[in-house]
């Protein structure tokens, strides 16, 4: 026989569960809306013409191509200072560092600046990079990009030397090998996997970004390999595209958009993929 | 790492061929290290400097103020520093249940062949740049919006009401309350992914001795699985808050971008992420370029309070 009481609990389960199936059902709903449109819209305008021709005026036929290009160059500029940085920070924390007080700072800070606004990120590199040389540049987006995908590469490779076996130190170092080389040929190898996935979500992460560009590399309509010169880029051309009144604009931002998403969602995937691989082995 | 020798006289210490490199190699890593700390310095001390001038001249009326007119380059921060709290409390406020309930219907209830596909989305929803959902919420959310729901509301409300007073505006689908729930979607799979990634560190057998004593599903969730993550899920719930109050583009499209006070919740607004992405190229006199800069400050500061609680809370759940 039940109590009141166990049926009262009983109850409130019920209506427990079915609120937890029910918030999800509307979040999945919400995304799967923003999925829809950004398919239905986008492949409307996404042709050849997309990666052949050059931004147009209102009203005239274009493409994205040099918003591409320019964002092409400022992600592999900016992932290139950033791995740099990034690789050889985490390694600090991981190897070096120990449970000093300053590797526990740096540890902190970077976790700070792993989520710090990216707009800020721009107003300092306008701060340093733009205003004192006189002017927008593709080497300043490239800049702030970095800034915001090292911390992300720092953080995964601190975690990923982490968890590398000691055996795997102490048996380079009994054969005679310095502290740097153990570091580089054996830990850097078989940490790769690890240190790749973080480079790649970094990837991901910096080609949707919109606010830093706004101040750095501001924008540019015209096919330019320059970088000293103000440079285009996808996202920049999809903010002022948008908000603009005209049809074939708009158009043109929607194919933007799914570009930069399906880029984004690809990377991730790929970088999931690489994350998988060495547990499988 | 100290390779030192035995004192023996006359015997050169062994030493690992090449081991000369290694304090360079060190000084590099530590150089990479203050590179990054060198970097969030530089942040503080370009935005104090460039945004001194603002607080100098307009004094506490800066943060007190809520006129901002670059025409007669009178400027008084309250607006965007009012806005950007209301949306992120706003966005924090209807993400929250949801994200919670996301996380647990993924841990405790969701049929284990729809477990891996439904995480996978989530974390991948994650990612996407927030353009587009700033694009979204301009082109598809704003006109649903403000047929549906704020122009009925607007007829609904009895003249002279405070429900009156509170959805007044104009009735085009942008404003304040429709910023604030454009961030909720945002954040919503961030931190349902963070949430769902906690509750899977609890042990199965804290979970299952629960169950096994006859608890149900909600008194497990309650009183175990929750309060076993409870710091972590602070954390988690600020860091997601650090995000909102920090977003530029989702709100940029959509708030409206008028500066003064917010009258109610459809009203259009401000945020000081959107009141710097729309001003700072445009700005032409140093009052407005510094008052713009100690915008980012201020930001930075209620960022860094925030982003800073919720590392130290997630650091102290991992030990």
């Amino acid at each position: 026989m039940k109590s009141a009481r166990a049926t009262q609990r009983q109850i409130a389960n019920g209506l427990f569960s079915a609120g937890c199936y029910l918030v999800t059902f509307i979040a999945l709903a919400f995304l799967a809306a923003i999925l829809w449109s950004l398919l239905t819209q986008g492949l409307g305008g996404l042709d050849m013409a997309v990666f052949t021709q050059d931004t147009p005026a209102p009203g005239s036929e274009g493409g994205l191509r040099n918003a591409i290009l320019g964002s092409l160059m400022m992600c592999v500029m900016g992932m290139l200072g950033a791995l740099i940085i990034g690789v050889l920070a985490g390694t600090w924390l991981a190897e070096y560092a120990g449970d000093s007080k300053y590797g526990a700072v740096v540890r902190f800070l970077n976790d700070v600046l792993l989520s710090a606004p990216s707009i800020l990120i721009g107003l300092f590199i306008y701060g340093i990079l733009v205003a004192p040389f006189g002017g927008f540049s593709g080497y300043a987006g490239a800049a702030a990009l970095a800034l915001l995908a090292a911390p992300v590469i720092t953080r995964a490779t601190e975690d990923v030397l982490l968890l590398q076996p000691g055996a795997l130190r102490e048996s380079a170092v009994a054969l005679g090998t310095p502290l740097w080389r153990t570091i580089l040929s054996v830990l850097w190898r078989s940490a790769g996997g690890g240190i790749l996935t973080g480079a790649l979500l970094a990837f991901a992460r910096i080609t949707g970004e919109t606010a830093p560009l706004l101040f750095t590399a501001l924008n540019n309509q015209f096919f330019s390999l320059d970088m000293g010169k103000p440079t285009a880029s996808l996202p920049a051309v999809i903010y002022q595209y948008a908000l603009s009144a005209y049809d074939d604009w708009r158009r043109l931002a929607w194919a933007g958009a799914l570009l930069i998403a399906i880029t984004v969602l690809a990377v991730t995937i790929i970088a999931r993929f690489v994350a998988r691989e060495p547990r499988r082995s | 790492m100290t390779l030192t020798a035995d004192a023996s006289p006359g015997v050169k210490p062994a030493r690992p061929k090449g081991a000369s490199f290694d304090p360079i190699f060190q000084g590099l890593c530590f150089a990479a290290a203050t590179a990054l700390l060198a970097a969030l310095g530089g942040v503080i001390v370009t935005l104090a400097i460039g945004g001194w001038p603002a607080f100098q001249n307009m004094g506490l009326g800066f943060i007190t103020s809520s006129e901002w007119n670059p025409v007669t380059d009178v400027y008084g921060a309250a607006g965007p520093l009012v806005g950007t709290i209301i949306t992120a409390a706003l966005a924090l406020a209807l993400s929250l249940p949801i994200a919670f309930g996301v996380a647990i219907f993924l841990v405790e209830l969701c049929p284990t062949v729809l477990r891996r596909p439904i995480g996978t989305a989530v974390e991948l929803l994650a990612g996407i740049p927030s353009i587009v959902y700033g694009m979204w919420g301009l082109f598809v959310f704003a006109p649903f919006f403000s047929k549906h729901v704020q122009v009925p509301l607007m007829t609904a409300a009895p003249v002279g009401s405070v429900w009156e007073k509170l959805v007044a505006g104009v009735p085009n689908g942008t404003g304040i309350l429709a910023a604030a729930i454009i961030l909720a979607i945002m954040i919503l799979p961030f931190m349902a992914a963070m949430l769902r990634e906690l509750l899977l560190t609890v042990p199965p057998q804290v979970r299952e001795s629960a169950y096994g004593l006859g608890a149900t599903r909600l008194e497990v969730v309650s009183s175990v699985t929750l309060p076993y993550v409870r710091r972590g899920a602070i954390g988690a719930v600020m860091l997601g808050l650090g995000r909102a109050l920090g977003e530029t583009m989702a709100v940029t499209f959509i708030i409206g971008n008028s500066h003064g006070f917010p009258k109610s919740i459809f009203d259009s607004g401000s945020t000081i992420a959107s009141t710097i992405a729309n001003e700072f190229t445009e700005a032409t006199s140093v009052a407005h370029t510094s008052s713009l800069l100690a915008l980012g400050l201020m930001l930075f500061v209620i960022t860094f309070a925030v982003l800073g609680l919720a590392r130290l809370l997630i650091g102290q759940s991992k030990h």
